[in-house]
C-alpha cells in the first residue's frame, strides 16, 4: 500500500486541531507558575483628563495585596516604542509622543491603564483596584479625525500640535494635477472605512516570571511574534539584554494583527515579577479587550478618478485622514502609508497617482494593523470608486475593470506608487469568479427575487495586495525600525525525524501542518516524523513572527534554504559512504543516489552517520545534520483576485442577506488547499462582518458605545452563506516555492464586493454610496427616502 | 464578583424568609442575567438565594390554560409537546431566546422578574393576559409590568408560576438586535379569551407595552390588511446605535403584520 501523499499540494488534515478541539491546547492562561500573583489594572473611564491625584494607600493595605504601582513607580523604565517612523511631506519626522506604560499626568482614552494592583488572588486584586482613589479633571475629548483636526480641538499630546502625527504623501502630484486638468470626466467619492475591534477568541494574557538564581526574566504572552516583543520590551522599555529575557508565546487563540504589538501589560508584569521576585499573571477580560486591544481601520477619505471619454483611468487622487487613536501602537504609522497608499494602483494600470495621508491622534484606543492592514482600506476605496464611476457615467462595472486591468504581459509591472508587481492575471480570476458565481444568470435571479418582494444585487470587487512582508532594505528606507527577514533551523535527528525551528508563529493558521508538508516534499521525510517548533525565544532562532501573510513566503523560503543546506551536506556524506563523487549524488524522495546506479543511502542513514561519524569525511565536514538559513525576500508577494457577492434585501426591514459569495484568488502555489480554503473563508467572514455588521462606535464625548458583544456585532454563522472558494494561481517569481500568501486576501477582497452588491440592489432608490456597515436601519433609511422622493 | 453569602433553601417559605427584610439579598434562578451582573461587579448582594430546590419547575396544561412553574427553563418550554399543542407561539418564543446554553439555564420566572425591556417573555405574558402567581398573591399582566426593569413585585416577593389562557390564535415575531439577539422589536399578537391583544417588546422606552391602535384594528377584522394605515408614534420608542426611534416605530408596523400573518 502506498503511503498517503502528504507533501506540497495535499489537503492534509491540520495536525494541531485535535489538540485544540479536545481541550489539550496550551494557551497562556493555561500556564500557572509556582507562587504566582495576579495583576489587575485600574483603567480610565474618562476619555481625556488630567490626573490630579492618585491615592493608593487604601488599596495597598487591602487583604492579599502585594503591591500597587503607578507611573511614579515606573519612572526608570521607558515608554512603549513605535516600530516605524514616517516623515511628513516637509521632511520632518512624525510626532512621536511618549506612550507611557501607565498613564503619566493624563489619561487619553477610555481604557488607558492608570495603576496596577498585584495580589495573592485575582479577586483580591480586583477588590483593591476599586480602592484606589483617582481624582481626574476632565478635558474636552474627540473621537473622530475630523473633530480632532478642528481648530480649537483639545490638544491630546503637547508635542503633536493640532493632533497631527504626520502629514505624508506619495506619488507625482504635478503629473496627477495635469492629468486631471485634461480629463473628460472626474468622479469624486467621499468615504469612510469603519473602525473595528479585532476580537480574537482568546483575550490577551501575560505572565511575568523572574528566576532569582539566574536573574533571568520570562514573559509568557499571547503574541504573534515573541522575538519582536523580546527586542522591543527588553531593549526599549525594561533595559534587559536579550540573553536575560525569554519570551514564550505558546498556543495563541487568534490574533488578526492585534497580538503583534507590544502592550503595556506585558511590560508591567515582567517588570513587577523582577521587582517582587514572584510571577505575576494578568488575564484580560472581554471588556478590557474592547478597550485595550489595538483597533483596526478608521479612515476618512476622498477619492477622485480622472477618466478619458472612453473610460480609461488617467489619474487617481486620494486624500485620507487616518485615526491613530490616543498613542502610536507598534506598527500604526505604517498602516495608512506603506500598507495602504502604495496599494492604490490595485489591479489597474492607472498611470499617475497622488495620495496624501494625515495621521491624527484622538481620544480612542490606539489603532494598528488588523487583518489586511491598509490593503482592505485601499481596496474598499478603489473598488467603491470604480462602481461609483459606473453609477455616474453609465459604464459597465465588468467592462470598465477589464478595460483598465494591468495587461497579462505587463509583468513585472511598476506602479506609480512604489511597488513592482512580479506576477498576476486579473482577467482570469475575474472570468472564473463570474463563471463560478453564475454572473450571467443574475438578471433571472433578480427577477425571481423581485417576484417575492425582495431586492437583489450583485457586486464585484477585484483586489491586489502586497504581502510576504518584507524586503528589509526597502522597508528600512521607508521608516521600518525592524528587519523583516525570516529564519528557519532544520534539525535532522540521528534516526531521521526532523524538527523545524521557525521564527514564524502559528495562531490559527495551521503552520504545524503546512510547514511540515514542505519538509515532507523536500526531504522525503514522512509527515508524521516532522515537528514544527515555534513561539519560544529560547528554542527558536531570532525570527520576526507572523503577520502580513509572510509565514510561507518568507518563513517557508528560509526553510527551503535550510533544507538545501541539509541536502548539500548529506550529498557529501553520501558520496563518502558510496565512494562516489559529490557531483554524481542525486537526492530525491528521501534518498541519496549515485546517478545512474541503484546505489543509495536514505536520509536517515545519512543522519545516523552524521551523528555517529565513525566512517565519515571528518576532515572535510563537521558532524551533525542541523542547518539554519535566514531569508530576506527580494520583493513583496502580490496575491490578487476577484470576489463576487450577491445579496438579497428585505425592503420592509432593510435587512441584507448574503445569498452567494464567490472568491477566486491568486495566492501563488498552494501547499494545502484545505487550509487555503479555510483561510479565505475566515477572511471573507471577517470582511462580511465589516461590511454588514461590525462597528466600533464612539459617542461625541469619546466614550466607546459598542464596548461589549451586546452591542458590537460579530458575524455569526447565520449571517454568512456557503462561501465558494477557488484559486487561479500565477507563481511568485522571486521565491523558490512560488507562494504568495493567503491569510489576508479574504478580508481584503470581500468588503467592497458586499457593498457593491448592496448598492446595486438599491439602484432604484437613488443611492450612490453608503459607508459600512450597511446596517438595516441605513438601508431602510435609503429605501424610505427613495420612496418618499418618488411619491 | 464581590463576595456574597449563598443559600439553597428547600422550601418556598425558607426562601421567602431568607429574602425577607434584606433588600440586598438576591434570588437566583437560571443566573443568565444575575451572574453576568455580579461578574461585572454591578451588584453587591449580601446573599444569593438559589431557588432551584423549591420544586418550582414544571408545566401543567388544562383545556384552557397553560401554567408554567417559575423555575422552568426556556429549553423545557420550547420542547414541551403540551405547550406546542396548546400555545405553539409560546413554545416558539422560548425556543428563540438566546442560544442553547442560555435556554438550558434561563427561566421564565427570572425573565419576568427582571423585565428587561428587550426580553421576549413579557410580550407573551401581556398579549395573552397571563396571570403571575407569587408566594403571596396573583398579579394580572396588565398590572405587572411597570416600566423597564420595574415590576409590581415587592421586595423579596418570589414568582412561583405563570398561567396563560389558551388563545385561538397567537404568534410571536422577533426582529433581533443584530449584536445581542434580544428583541430589537418583538411583537406578540393574540386573539383569545382576553380579546385581541398586541404586545410589543424591545421597542418602547418603558419596556413592554400594548399596541392599542393595532388591537383596535385587529378587533374589527383579524387580518394583516386591517393593519394598513396603522402606525405608532416614534416618540416613546427606544433609540440606540442599532436603531433609531423612527426605525423602531416602522419595525413595529412590519413585525406586527408579520405576526398576524404567522398567527393565521
Ligand atoms: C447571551 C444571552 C442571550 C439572551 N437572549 C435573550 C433573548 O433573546 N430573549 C430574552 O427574552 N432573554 C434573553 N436572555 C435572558 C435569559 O433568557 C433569561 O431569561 C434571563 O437572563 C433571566 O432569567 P434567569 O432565570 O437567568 O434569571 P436570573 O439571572 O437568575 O435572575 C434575574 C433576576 O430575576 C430575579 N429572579 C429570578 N427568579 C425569580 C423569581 N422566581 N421570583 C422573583 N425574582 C426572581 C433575580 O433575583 C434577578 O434579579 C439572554 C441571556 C443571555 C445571557
Amino acid at each position: 500500500m502506498n503511503a498517503p501523499f502528504e507533501g506540497i499540494g495535499a489537503s492534509v488534515r491540520r495536525k494541531e486541531d485535535l489538540r485544540f478541539i479536545s481541550g489539550r491546547g496550551n494557551y497562556t492562561d493555561d500556564i500557572n507558575r509556582p507562587n504566582q500573583t495576579y495583576a489587575v489594572f485600574r483603567r480610565s473611564d474618562r476619555p481625556h483628563a488630567n490626573i490630579v491625584s492618585i491615592d493608593t494607600s487604601a488599596a495597598k493595605s487591602a487583604p492579599g495585596v502585594v503591591a500597587v504601582y503607578t507611573a511614579e513607580d515606573l519612572a526608570a523604565i521607558g515608554g512603549l516604542p513605535c516600530g516605524w517612523q514616517i516623515h511628513s511631506k516637509d521632511g520632518s519626522p512624525m510626532a512621536e509622543p511618549k506612550h507611557p506604560v501607565l498613564a503619566e499626568g493624563k489619561v487619553r482614552h477610555v481604557g488607558d491603564p492608570i495603576a496596577v494592583v498585584i495580589a495573592e488572588t485575582k479577586q483580591q486584586a480586583r477588590d483593591a483596584a476599586e480602592l484606589i482613589e483617582i481624582d481626574l479633571k476632565d478635558l474636552p475629548a474627540t473621537a473622530t479625525v475630523t473633530d480632532a483636526l478642528k481648530s480649537g480641538a483639545a490638544q491630546i499630546h503637547d508635542n503633536a500640535p493640532g493632533n497631527v502625527c504626520y502629514d505624508w504623501h506619495i506619488g507625482d502630484k504635478e503629473a496627477t494635477e495635469a492629468a486631471f486638468a485634461k480629463a473628460a470626466k472626474i468622479v469624486k467619492l467621499d468615504l469612510e472605512n469603519n473602525r473595528l475591534v479585532p476580537n480574537a477568541m482568546e483575550p490577551r494574557v501575560a505572565i511575568g516570571d523572574y528566576d532569582r538564581h539566574t536573574s533571568d526574566y520570562t514573559l509568557f504572552t499571547t503574541s504573534q511574534n515573541p522575538h519582536v516583543i523580546r527586542l522591543l520590551m527588553g531593549a526599549f522599555v525594561l533595559g534587559l539584554p536579550e540573553h536575560k529575557l525569554r519570551v514564550v508565546a505558546p498556543d495563541v487563540g487568534g490574533g488578526f494583527g492585534s497580538k503583534i504589538y507590544h502592550y503595556a501589560e506585558e511590560a508591567t508584569v515582567t517588570w513587577a515579577a523582577g521587582k517582587l521576585g514572584r510571577p505575576v499573571k494578568w488575564t484580560a477580560d472581554r471588556t478590557e479587550s474592547f478597550m485595550s486591544d489595538a483597533h483596526g481601520r478608521d479612515h476618512v477619505s476622498t477619492a477622485e478618478m480622472a477618466l478619458d471619454a472612453q473610460g480609461n483611468f488617467l489619474a487617481l487622487r486620494v486624500n485620507t485622514l487616518a485615526n491613530m487613536g490616543a498613542y502610536l501602537s507598534t506598527f500604526a504609522p505604517a498602516v495608512p502609508t506603506y500598507l495602504y497608499a502604495t496599494l492604490l494602483a490595485g489591479t489597474y494600470r492607472t498611470p499617475v497617482i497622488y495620495a496624501e495621508v494625515k495621521a491624527v491622534f484622538t481620544n480612542t484606543v490606539p489603532v494598528d494593523a488588523y487583518r489586511g492592514a491598509g490593503r482592505p482600506e485601499a481596496t474598499f476605496l478603489l473598488e467603491r470608486l470604480v462602481d461609483t464611476i459606473c453609477h455616474d457615467t453609465g459604464f459597465d462595472p465588468v467592462a470598465i475593470r477589464l478595460q483598465n486591468f494591468i495587461p497579462k504581459d505587463a509583468f513585472p509591472y511598476q506602479t506609480p506608487v512604489a511597488l513592482q508587481y512580479d506576477s498576476g492575471d486579473y482577467f482570469t480570476t475575474m472570468e472564473v469568479a463570474m463563471k463560478n458565481a453564475d454572473y450571467a444568470g443574475f438578471p433571472a435571479r433578480k427577477a425571481a427575487a423581485a417576484a417575492k418582494g425582495k431586492l437583489r444585487g450583485i457586486g464585484i470587487s477585484t483586489y491586489l495586495e502586497a504581502c510576504g512582508i518584507a524586503p528589509s532594505a526597502v522597508v528600512g528606507s521607508l521608516g521600518a525600525r525592524a528587519g523583516l527577514y525570516e529564519v528557519a533551523n532544520i534539525r535532522v535527528h540521528p534516526t531521521g525525524s526532523v524538527s523545524v525551528f521557525t521564527g514564524t508563529h502559528s495562531h490559527g493558521q495551521g503552520h504545524e501542518t503546512t510547514l511540515a508538508q514542505l519538509v515532507t516534499s523536500q526531504l522525503g521525510v514522512p509527515f508524521s516524523q516532522v515537528e514544527i517548533v515555534h513561539g519560544d525565544t529560547n528554542r527558536i532562532p531570532f525570527g520576526m513572527g507572523t503577520y502580513g501573510s509572510r509565514s510561507l513566503a518568507v518563513g517557508g523560503t528560509a526553510m527551503v534554504k535550510a533544507m538545501d543546506k541539509i541536502i548539500a551536506k548529506g550529498k557529501k556524506i553520501a558520496a563518502h559512504l558510496l565512494e562516489a563523487s559529490v557531483d554524481d549524488i542525486e537526492f530525491a524522495d528521501g534518498s541519496f543516489k549515485v546517478a545512474g546506479t541503484d546505489r543509495a543511502k536514505s536520509l536517515s542513514e545519512i543522519a545516523l552517520t552524521a551523528y555517529v561519524p565513525h566512517n565519515y569525511p571528518i576532515t572535510e565536514i563537521e558532524p551533525g545534520l542541523d542547518e539554519t538559513a535566514f531569508y530576506d525576500p527580494a520583493n513583496f508577494t502580490f496575491p490578487g483576485g476577484c470576489h463576487v457577492c450577491e445579496v438579497e434585501i428585505d425592503p420592509e426591514t432593510g435587512v441584507t442577506s448574503i445569498v452567494n459569495f464567490t472568491a477566486v484568488d491568486d495566492v501563488g502555489r498552494v501547499i494545502n488547499p484545505m487550509i487555503v480554503e479555510g483561510q479565505v473563508q475566515g477572511g471573507v467572514a471577517q470582511g462580511i462582518g465589516q461590511a454588514l455588521l461590525e462597528h466600533a462606535v464612539y459617542d461625541s464625548n469619546a466614550q466607546l458605545l459598542s464596548g461589549s458583544f451586546m452591542d458590537y456585532t460579530m458575524p455569526r454563522a447565520d449571517n454568512l452563506t456557503n462561501i465558494s472558494v477557488a484559486t487561479e494561481n500565477t507563481l511568485c517569481t522571486h521565491n523558490p516555492l512560488g507562494v504568495k500568501g493567503c491569510g489576508e486576501v479574504g478580508a481584503i477582497g470581500s468588503p467592497p464586493a458586499v457593498m457593491n452588491a448592496v448598492i446595486s440592489a438599491l439602484k432604484d432608490y437613488g443611492v450612490r454610496h453608503m459607508n459600512m456597515p450597511a446596517s438595516p436601519e441605513k438601508i431602510w433609511g435609503i429605501i424610505n427616502a427613495g420612496r418618499k422622493a418618488a411619491e | 464578583m464581590y463576595d456574597f453569602g449563598y443559600t439553597k433553601p428547600s422550601s418556598l417559605a425558607d426562601a421567602v424568609a431568607a429574602l425577607a427584610g434584606d433588600d440586598e439579598a438576591k434570588a437566583l434562578a437560571g443566573g443568565q442575567t444575575l451572574i453576568p451582573v455580579l461578574k461585572q461587579r454591578l451588584n453587591k448582594p449580601t446573599k444569593v438565594v438559589d431557588l432551584s430546590k423549591l420544586g418550582l419547575s414544571g408545566i401543567t396544561v388544562t383545556g384552557d390554560s397553560v401554567t408554567i412553574g417559575a423555575m422552568t427553563n426556556h429549553a423545557t418550554v420550547a420542547a414541551s409537546a403540551d405547550v406546542k399543542r396548546a400555545i405553539p407561539a409560546l413554545a416558539a418564543l422560548a425556543g428563540g431566546i438566546g442560544d442553547i446554553q442560555v435556554r438550558n439555564r434561563g427561566t421564565i420566572g427570572g425573565s419576568l422578574a427582571n423585565n428587561d425591556p428587550s426580553a421576549c417573555y413579557p410580550s407573551a405574558v401581556l398579549a395573552l393576559g397571563a396571570t403571575i402567581t407569587t408566594n403571596k398573591r396573583s398579579i394580572s399582566a396588565d398590572d405587572y409590568f411597570q416600566g423597564m426593569f420595574t415590576t409590581a413585585l415587592d421586595a423579596g416577593e418570589v414568582i412561583t408560576s405563570v398561567s396563560f389562557p389558551v388563545p385561538a390564535k397567537a404568534a410571536y415575531i422577533k426582529f433581533k438586535n443584530p449584536a445581542s439577539r434580544y428583541a430589537m422589536v418583538g411583537v406578540f399578537v393574540a386573539n383569545g379569551p382576553k380579546g385581541v391583544r398586541v404586545a410589543v417588546t424591545g421597542a418602547g422606552q418603558g419596556g413592554v407595552f400594548r399596541h392599542t391602535a393595532a388591537e383596535a384594528a385587529l378587533s374589527k377584522s383579524w387580518s394583516p390588511a386591517s393593519l394598513d394605515g396603522v402606525s405608532i408614534p416614534a416618540d416613546g420608542m427606544n433609540s440606540d446605535i442599532h436603531a433609531s426611534a423612527p426605525y423602531r416605530a416602522h419595525l413595529v408596523g412590519v413585525v406586527t403584520k408579520r405576526a398576524v400573518t404567522a398567527a393565521g
